[in-house]
């Protein structure tokens, strides 16, 4: 089956969202689509599914324009989609939620045996191992994503739509995902791939289509390099790699010994984590989402109700007090959700930029806001931190999501400070905003701060760390170098300790003497540092090698 | 890629923009909601006016011979609503035969009266909306303030000026601490503060009752349940001379309008408030006490109310009874909703209700239309204040479902 957007525009009242697109999807093909968030990308996505209605051009199947009213006629003519956010019921068994919509009944009651039938083919067939009886909330994340391919499958999509399909997967998953995609492009099914991970679209796509502002401005072949693809999606060169000196490190800044969380029902999240984060270092903790990484942060920031263990911020006991306390000690807390951890949705842009900095001598006087202050405050903020508003007096809820992140990440960087945790400091952010994001947390580093960043996004690790944690079932499986392969990372990841993933003597990759860096002797006592605590932490595995 | 057929203009219903990008979005908001508060009142007359016409004894008569005369019919409906609705306007605000100018606008400063206690406890409810609960309690708040301050005001005995300053921290500190229970134990429990209130109404409202029996609290030589009159310095003095019931309450009022405005808008404390009520987890996160909050607007919320019951107390009943709070409690949390939880919102939205209190009367004594019907106007307006969030919900809704994925 062909599929082909022809001359495709969709407005919203002033605003076009896809301005004359045309792409065609060939039968045995990966055709990606590249751009930003709010590109234009799941609105296209959403007119070819039936859900919108183009304003004008058409969408046709071999040729002969068609009109879906609704996801059904899509569905119907051979196109099936999976949702970033799964749509799965999580008490349902694998064959209920494939069944779901489409029940086959004989008589009064449900008949799930051809639909489990069907399902064991599908697994079979594409090695998807999914059985089928299965409760779907049982299932990890990335046999969840199967069961809503499988669901597209049974009713013979000949087009899949997958938007944004890694972005809860572990590098492994990923790996497998994309290898699955190969398999249905060899079996005739042609596939629609949403994504903004430069590596992935390279890895799996035959065509890349790059939209920007609703517009498509290049369709280029996966050989294209991930800088070039990066310049046509935002429109200028961005840097992805950012430009940084070794850290200085010296000494731990942070100290973190035995840090544990509970959480409310007994499960320990963070268990017993030890590291150190020294003056002027980046150290990056990497993991699949929900390893305990939001603990760790949290518990920094006096978040967490259950703590035991140390943290140490420059001989100052954090563990035990509140997190304005914290706070007031210089450290800046980007928190994982800046929708709803991060920023009062109904407050001006002004109001946000001084939510933990309202009662400094600076933004009130006794019990009294000094509102002009607060107002010049964040004129200032908003230039110097590039942020899009109409006004400092909009409530930050209208901002777009990458310019609400740089109203969190100026509040947090605005003062002096000694410790700079953040996490996931630039998810749901265009590539634009990310590129400045990250310069701006490269120079607090070079200012001589310890900071602690979390992310999923190995690409973000790679490109800030100057070491790397990396955290599994809330144990830290080790701390490693800025080099080590993904391939050891995503070992790591999955629960492998570092002892048996990295080679023997893991710092060799730091001490590879490489042109941009002068001052050596810094990354090796950066690295040494870390030694004999990644040997520690794997006490339960017993084999300290190092 | 096909050659491109001439694009065909579909006929297209036009979704509004994903995202709200400019800068006025939050001005048009705050008009828009300002438009929907007038835009409900105006409704509910309207349904109120046809109610009062639909019940008149008049127009059911006209109405038997509708088919012969319909005009008949509409001129009677037209008649009774438009006379009942001016009765209320000469009892509420202007009587145009009232004696001299005086007598011309005694119905508004009776307005006023009423609105005092309305307003404050109005603002008690608006206060701890902003912070994100729901106040159920202004009723049992006003009722211990009074209580508290009835006491100090028959049982002290102070020189004038400081009498009334002792009845007034009374008032506000019985309405305080009954808040202030809530405040705590939604802090330290978190028990949901709907319950709290609506159970602390009951248990305010018998302990005035059991109160009243006693020898200290019912006044002597009366077997009624109630208390002394308060002495002549615990009483407001008249804002207007002794033939105005308009007493030096309702500056307080205005007085406390301007506090909670001040508080709200240019206050840490407000800061802090209403950054708990708009989005608790992002308060905790930057270091604000979330729970310490509850307490404080609680406690906040509390000392409106009970001034309310001092306003009560010194201004117009001079004693206890278990029926002084009447039923302002309750109607301030409609006129905390009629004024969108702004301080100056619920000060005007509290006169209104102070002028469908006051005209209501003169409306039933005057063209016979029964003073419930200002109950169901009132009622509605709270549905049509209720409403416009409701759809403006359910709008946005699909248009994140459209705009998502």
């Amino acid at each position: 089956m062909q599929l082909t957007l022809n001359e495709v525009t969709k407005k919203f009242g002033d605003f076009t969202a896809n301005d004359r697109v045309s792409l065609t999807v060939e039968p045995h093909q990966i055709h990606c689509l590249l751009g930003e968030n709010g590109a234009g990308k799941s609105t296209l996505m959403n007119v070819l599914y039936g859900l919108y209605e183009p304003t004008s051009g058409a969408v046709e199947i071999d040729g002969e324009p068609v009109r879906f009213s609704g996801p059904g006629d899509a569905m119907a003519a051979g196109i099936g989609m999976v949702h970033q956010h799964f749509m799965l019921v999580p008490v349902f068994t694998v064959a209920e939620n494939v069944a779901l919509g489409h029940e086959s009944t004989r008589g009064a009651s449900l008949d799930l045996e051809s639909t489990r039938a069907r399902i064991r083919e599908i697994s079979e067939r594409y090695g998807f191992a999914v059985d089928p009886d299965a409760v779907v909330e049982d299932l990890p994340v990335g046999v969840q994503q199967r069961v809503e391919i499988i669901k597209a499958l049974v009713r013979d999509a000949e087009v899949l739509i997958l938007d944004e399909p890694t972005a809860v997967l572990t590098p492994r998953e990923t790996d497998e995902l994309l290898e699955i995609m190969r398999q249905l492009r060899e079996s005739g099914t042609s596939i629609v791939f949403i994504s903004h991970k430069l590596r992935e679209v390279r890895a799996v796509s035959d065509v890349i289509t790059v939209i920007r502002r609703g517009r498509v401005v290049a369709q280029v072949g996966p050989e294209t390099s991930t800088d070039e693809l990066a310049a046509l999606m935002v429109g200028r060169d961005v840097s992805l790699t950012v430009a940084k000196k070794p850290a200085r490190g010296g000494g731990a800044a942070l100290e973190v010994r035995g840090l544990t969380v509970v959480g409310d029902n007994g499960v320990v999240l963070l268990d017993g984590v030890d590291l150190d984060v020294a003056p002027g270092e980046i150290l990056a903790v990497a993991g699949v989402q929900g390893n305990g990484q939001t603990e760790l942060t949290q518990a920094l920031v006096g978040l967490e109700e259950r703590v035991s263990g140390s943290a140490r911020l420059e001989g100052r006991e954090l563990v035990g007090l509140g997190t304005r306390e914290v706070l007031g000690f210089g450290v800046g807390f980007v928190p994982e959700d800046r929708s709803t951890d991060g920023l009062v949705g109904t407050f001006s842009v002004a109001e946000n930029l001084v939510l933990d900095r309202y009662l400094d001598r600076e933004f009130s006087r006794g019990p009294s806001l000094r509102l002009g202050a607060i107002t010049d405050h964040a004129g200032a903020q908003v230039v110097e931190y590039d942020i899009r508003t109409g006004s400092v007096d909009s409530a930050v809820a209208t901002l777009s999501g990458g310019n609400q992140q740089k109203v969190v990440i100026a509040r947090e960087l605005g003062r002096p400070l000694s410790l700079f945790v953040a996490s996931q400091p630039t998810r749901g952010v265009d590539v634009g905003s990310i590129e400045f994001i990250h310069r701006r947390i490269v120079a607090e580093r070079d200012t001589g701060t310890a900071v602690l960043i979390v992310s999923t996004e190995l690409d973000e690790v790679y490109a800030l760390a100057d070491r790397i944690a990396v955290l599994f079932h809330g144990r830290l499986m080790g701390i490693v170098g800025p080099d080590t392969p993904r391939e050891a990372l995503g070992r790591m990841m999955a629960g492998e300790p570092a002892v048996a993933v990295v080679p023997p003597v893991p710092w060799d990759y730091s001490q590879q003497p490489s042109p941009s860096e002068q001052d050596n002797g810094a990354v090796v006592r950066s690295a040494d540092a870390a030694r004999p605590r990644s040997a520690a932490t794997d006490r339960p595995e017993g084999n300290p090698t190092a | 890629m096909s050659a491109s057929t001439a694009p065909a203009p579909t006929e297209q219903v036009s979704a509004p923009p994903p995202t709200e990008l400019s800068a006025d979005g939050q001005r048009r908001t705050l008009l828009g909601s300002t438009l929907q508060s007038v835009l409900a009142v105006v409704t509910a007359l309207l349904l109120g006016g046809l109610l009062v016409a639909v019940t008149d004894e008049k127009v059911r008569h006209t109405a038997g011979y509708f088919f012969a005369r319909p005009g008949d019919t509409f001129a009677a409906m037209w008649r009774a609503a438009s006379s009942a609705y001016v009765a209320m306007f000469h009892g509420a605000v202007y009587n145009p035969s009232g004696a001299g100018l005086s007598g011309k606008l005694y119905p508004l400063t009776e307005t006023l009266t009423v609105a005092t206690p309305l307003i404050l406890a109005g603002l008690g409810v608006a206060l701890a909306f902003r912070a994100g609960l729901f106040n159920i309690g202004a009723q049992g708040q006003i009722l211990v303030g009074a209580t508290l301050a009835a006491w100090v005001g028959f049982s002290w005995h102070l020189p004038a000026g400081v009498h009334l300053l002792a009845v007034l921290a009374a008032g506000a500190l019985g309405g305080a601490v009954w808040g202030g229970i809530v405040g705590l134990l939604k802090a330290r429990t978190g028990a949901h503060e709907v319950i709290l209130t609506i159970m602390l109404n009951y248990v305010a409202l018998n302990l005035v009752a059991w109160l009243l029996t006693l020898p200290g609290f019912q006044r002597e030589g009366s077997s009624n349940p109630i208390s002394p009159a308060v002495d002549e310095n615990a009483m407001f003095p008249k804002l207007l001379g002794e033939h105005f019931r308009l007493h030096w309450g309702f500056v307080v009022a205005v007085l406390a309008t301007v506090a909670v405005a001040w508080l709200l808008n240019r206050s840490t404390v407000g800061f802090e408030l209403r950054a708990v009520g708009a989005n608790p987890r992002a308060a905790r996160t930057a270091g604000i006490s979330v729970t310490r909050g509850f307490v404080v607007v609680m406690l906040l919320a509390g000392m409106l109310a009970g001034l309310a019951g001092t306003a009560q107390i010194s201004g117009t009943e001079h004693s206890l009874t278990s029926g002084v709070a009447a039923s302002f409690g309750f109607d301030a949390i409609t006129v905390a909703l009629l004024g969108r939880s702004t301080p100056w919102g619920t000060f005007f939205a509290g006169i209104l209700y102070g002028a469908f209190r006051a005209g209501g009367v003169t409306m039933q004594s005057m063209t016979g239309t029964n003073i419930d019907i200002v109950l169901v106007v009132q009622s509605l307006i709270v549905l049509f204040v209720a409403l416009p969030p409701l759809l403006t919900l359910a709008t946005r809704r699909r248009r994140i479902q459209e705009v998502a994925a």
